[in-house]
């Protein structure tokens, strides 16, 4: 009876397994290559992820915007305008750190609902609407920041980009999240009657992968200098994606819509709610995304977040996302992510030269997808 | 000597055996209908023919003419004059009429098309099919039918001698199927030898020469069509008897429980042009409403308006157990106890590529799984029922939409509706496109499901489905009811002169 199902979850680990490995091999080659070895250090891999975190917080976003059937091009240039946004708020306004913040989240939400409302209510494709989005973002954020940069003054709002976990937090934190699996284990194990079929046991041997990464992830960033604040929050934003996805209502609404929007409204789903709801979640997280890289450079640019968009696309595509919509998960996002902020920095400490940089990520863009359609058209 | 055969022809996929020694001749101008369920091997066949699996990836032999042939793709089949036209038709719908029929061999002048010489041919074609179709136009503006046609033009364009047609009169009228048998008599006359795959046995009687039956894989017999039976070759088919389809069940009629008073509904390209003209129709609890009426006679859109799901303008009264109702959308429609099963499920059905759990608990996912949150284990438990009840042959419930049977999938689609527990479920073409012993099932089923007190309206193309199911038979003819008959007076005869509007006053007077 669980043949096929078992094909299916096995397929879908397969993917999850395979994309790890793509990861340790590219970490690995770095490592080996790098002058020094430097790659695979605490001080490095926390750098990395702090890197990721801008990329992926989006990416969580986007991923879900893309599994409905939509796409949106607009993210790097709200990244500047939402930015600038709280700069200009604290630095040229007076106002404390915490109104810059909402300020920051609640504009990146209203753009996000209008250019929803937009592509769901007025029927504009949404690749359309944000590719405009693309152009006056970016030009709403150079003429508030009058072509400078607005520097930021406040220590804590810094904190946002650059601080780290005190140590003994960082060891709470991965407490938390290995409690919180081992009960989704157990749950899993108990309620459903076995469905799975593997029993308590089973299930906790399961849980172990997850629980031993995030104690070494922990171990490792506290070898350095604790869990950088940005990671907590892309982490945060991470779970929060994939229990979205996975386990809500609008999730699951997501999914058939970018499967198949004509048998999605024939059930009763509102489809224009959902993908007006859900360009709010992406401009919700560009807002953060906003202030992690406003905080961490000190300062909003006019360019903050040139190109932004396109990893973030490119994360969740090299996740396994398909752009048809209908399929695609956060945590291939989230992975996707880290796959791309690796290769920046790995060929940043090897020295290889911008415009090849910008070569090799692009092909590596296009073979992985090709890989992937090649694996599929076997399967 | 035979046109074709094909001797011992064996396909195997990755743990199937599609084929296993099938054995096939047609003659120079005969007419071999190629019969049995879905999934019996037939289209893995014709693929084999036409060199879609090329030489190599099966075994036996391929004669056409007394000389092996082994075809490395479509091409050669086509140059050896085999022609295929598939149930979805392959033309370019944004081309003429001209174009699609010398697609990739149009005539050209140092590259430079011929147009005058293109539409000439064009024309010199259609005219020897006895077809009046503009060359010039867009293929998508013509009927289904006649694209048909155009289809077999362009098969004859490129000098076909074996032509192969599957299921070609599933979307078509019957003034078209009439059309459409003349021109394929007419080839016959000229040596054309046909292969023709359809369900639909009393067409595969009308026309045939022989007969064959193939059931897993495998030859069960080849008839002549003097020599056999529509219920010895459905026999073979399922490889039982069928004694009778439509099993004589009493429905316990109930209360009105949905009045739909003057329904209008326009198009939604041109919002001046009807499609329903103030039809009015009422169903009762425990009895199967029949909408019969021709292809593009109005009756999806009507059923499409009552559900909130029509996109264009439209107008209606609707009464629920008596009381008025406005049903905007298609979750109003869900929430006031409508289920709407609606045609082609591939496209308006299911989700192919999530799992027949995802598919079945769509549309009452927030009865079944939760308001906000999702309970996988509570879905299971909803989906388990109909699983069993409508006995869906999967593996698991996890199993893919898109990897089942026609008639499979036709009972998740099912299974969703049933599981928002409608008070009245509208099922538009429920049997289309799945074999025998499945739509034997689903008959079961309507009558299992009125038996309940469920209201069920039924619209099918298959005359003999709704006189068979249906308790009170509305007949629609371009958007205007033409006639209503109790089961008792419902007879072919008269349903179909109502259909084609000829008998619309009498209907009435009667």
């Amino acid at each position: 009876m669980s043949d096929s199902k078992s094909i299916l979850t096995n397929r879908a680990a397969l993917r999850a397994y395979a994309m790890i490995g793509v990861l340790a091999a590219i970490w690995i080659l770095f490592h080996i290559i790098t002058p020094g070895h430097t790659f695979l250090t605490p001080r490095n891999l926390s750098n990395l992820m702090t890197q990721t975190a801008v990329t992926g917080v989006i990416a969580v976003g986007m991923l879900m915007v893309i599994v409905s059937g939509q796409i949106d091009l607009s993210v790097g240039s709200i990244i500047g305008f939402a930015g600038g946004v709280s700069a200009y708020v604290m630095t040229e306004m007076g106002f404390s750190m915490t109104v810059a913040i909402i300020a920051a989240v609640a504009m990146g939400t209203a753009i996000g609902l209008f250019q929803g409302a937009l592509t769901a209510y007025v029927n504009i494709p949404s690749f359309i609407v944000t590719l405009g989005g693309l152009l006056a973002w970016r030009g709403a954020a150079k003429w508030l920041l009058g072509g400078n940069t607005i520097p930021v003054s406040d220590e804590i709002f810094k904190g946002i980009g650059n601080a780290n976990l005190p140590v003994v937090y960082g060891w709470i934190v991965a407490g938390i999240f290995a409690a919180a699996i081992l009960f989704a284990a157990y749950r899993r194990s108990t309620l459903t009657g076995g469905e799975s079929g593997r029993g308590l046991a089973g299930e906790l041997l399961k849980a172990a992968f997850p629980v031993g990464a995030i104690i070494a992830f922990i171990a490792i960033m506290n070898a350095w200098q604790g869990v950088p604040v940005p990671v907590v929050i892309f982490l945060c934003v991470a779970f929060l994606g994939a229990f979205i996805s996975n386990s809500t209502v609008f999730g699951r609404y997501l999914y058939a819509i970018g499967g198949n929007a004509d048998a999605a409204r024939l059930s009763g789903i509102n489809n224009r709610w959902n993908v007006l709801k859900v360009f709010g979640v992406l401009g919700a997280l560009t807002g953060v995304a906003a202030l992690i890289f406003t905080a961490r450079v000190g300062s909003a640019l006019p360019d903050a977040g040139t190109l932004k968009e396109l990893d973030a696309i490119a994360a969740c595509v090299i996740g396994g996302a398909s752009l048809v919509g209908g399929r695609g998960t956060v945590f291939g996002a989230c992975l996707g992510a880290l796959i791309m902020a690796s290769l920046d920095n790995g060929m940043s400490l090897v020295g290889v030269r911008d415009f090849m940089q910008d070569i090799i990520k692009g092909s590596i863009l296009v073979i992985a997808v090709g890989l992937d359609m090649m694996g599929r058209k076997q399967s | 000597m035979p046109l074709l055969e094909m001797h011992d022809i064996q396909k195997e996929f990755p743990g199937v055996r599609a084929l296993d020694g099938v054995t096939f001749t047609l003659e120079t101008g005969e007419f071999h209908a190629l019969v049995g369920e879905n999934g019996a091997g037939k289209s893995t066949l014709m693929k084999v023919l036409s060199g879609v699996y090329p030489a190599g990836e099966f075994d036996g032999r391929i004669v056409i003419d007394g000389s092996d042939v082994s075809f490395s793709g479509i091409r050669d089949s086509e140059n050896a004059g085999v022609a295929i036209i598939f149930q979805e038709l392959s033309l370019v719908k944004e081309l003429s009429v001209g174009e699609n029929i010398f697609l990739g061999r149009a005539p050209s002048k140092l590259g430079v098309i011929d147009w005058t010489e293109l539409y000439r041919q064009a024309t010199r074609l259609l005219g020897e099919l006895g077809l009046s179709i503009d060359p010039r136009a867009k293929v998508g503006s013509l009927g289904i039918g006649q694209q048909q046609l155009v289809e077999i033009a362009k098969a004859l364009s490129r000098k076909a001698r074996i032509l192969v047609l599957d299921e070609p009169t599933a979307a078509l009228t019957d003034a078209e199927v009439e059309t459409l048998f003349s021109i394929l008599r007419d080839l016959k006359a000229r040596g054309v030898g046909m292969i023709y795959i359809s369900h639909r046995l009393d067409e595969v009687f009308r026309m045939s020469d022989r007969i064959t039956v193939l059931r897993d894989g495998r030859t069960v017999a080849t008839h002549p069509a003097a020599e056999a039976t529509k219920d010895s070759i459905i026999a073979e088919m399922v490889g039982r008897e069928v004694k009778d389809i439509f099993p004589e069940a009493k429905h316990e009629l109930g209360d009105v429980v949905l009045r739909a008073e003057n329904v209008d509904v326009y198009s939604v390209d041109e919002p001046d042009k009807k499609i329903v003209d103030g039809v009015s129709f009422s169903v009762r609890a425990g009895e199967v409403l029949g909408i019969a009426g021709l292809m593009g006679a109005g009756r999806s859109e009507l059923l499409s308006a009552i559900f909130g799901a029509w996109q264009g303008k439209h107008s209606l009264e609707l009464e629920l157990s008596g009381s008025p109702i406005t049903i905007k959308t298609p979750r109003d429609a869900i929430r006031a106890g409508i289920g709407f099963v609606t045609e082609d499920r591939k496209l308006y059905g299911l989700i192919l590529e999530q799992t027949i759990l995802d598919n079945m608990t769509l549309a009452a996912l927030k009865r079944v799984s939760g308001r906000v949150l999702t309970s996988r284990s509570s879905e299971r438990q909803a989906a388990a029922e109909p699983m069993r009840s409508l006995r869906i042959k999967a593996p698991s419930v996890e199993t893919v939409a898109g990897t089942l049977s026609g008639g499979n999938q036709q009972k998740v689609v099912l299974g969703k509706w049933l599981l928002t527990r409608p008070k009245v479920l509208f099922l538009d073409e429920p049997t289309r496109g799945i074999d025998v012993g499945a739509k034997q099932e689903i008959y079961n089923e309507i009558n299992k499901l009125a038996a309940t007190g469920l209201a069920i309206v039924l619209v099918s193309s298959e005359l003999p489905e709704v006189l068979g199911l249906a308790d009170r038979v509305i007949v629609l003819h371009e958007g205007k009811k033409t006639g209503e008959f109790s089961k008792a007076d419902a007879t072919a005869t008269r349903v179909m002169a109502a259909a084609t509007g000829h008998a619309a006053n009498t209907a009435f007077t009667k």
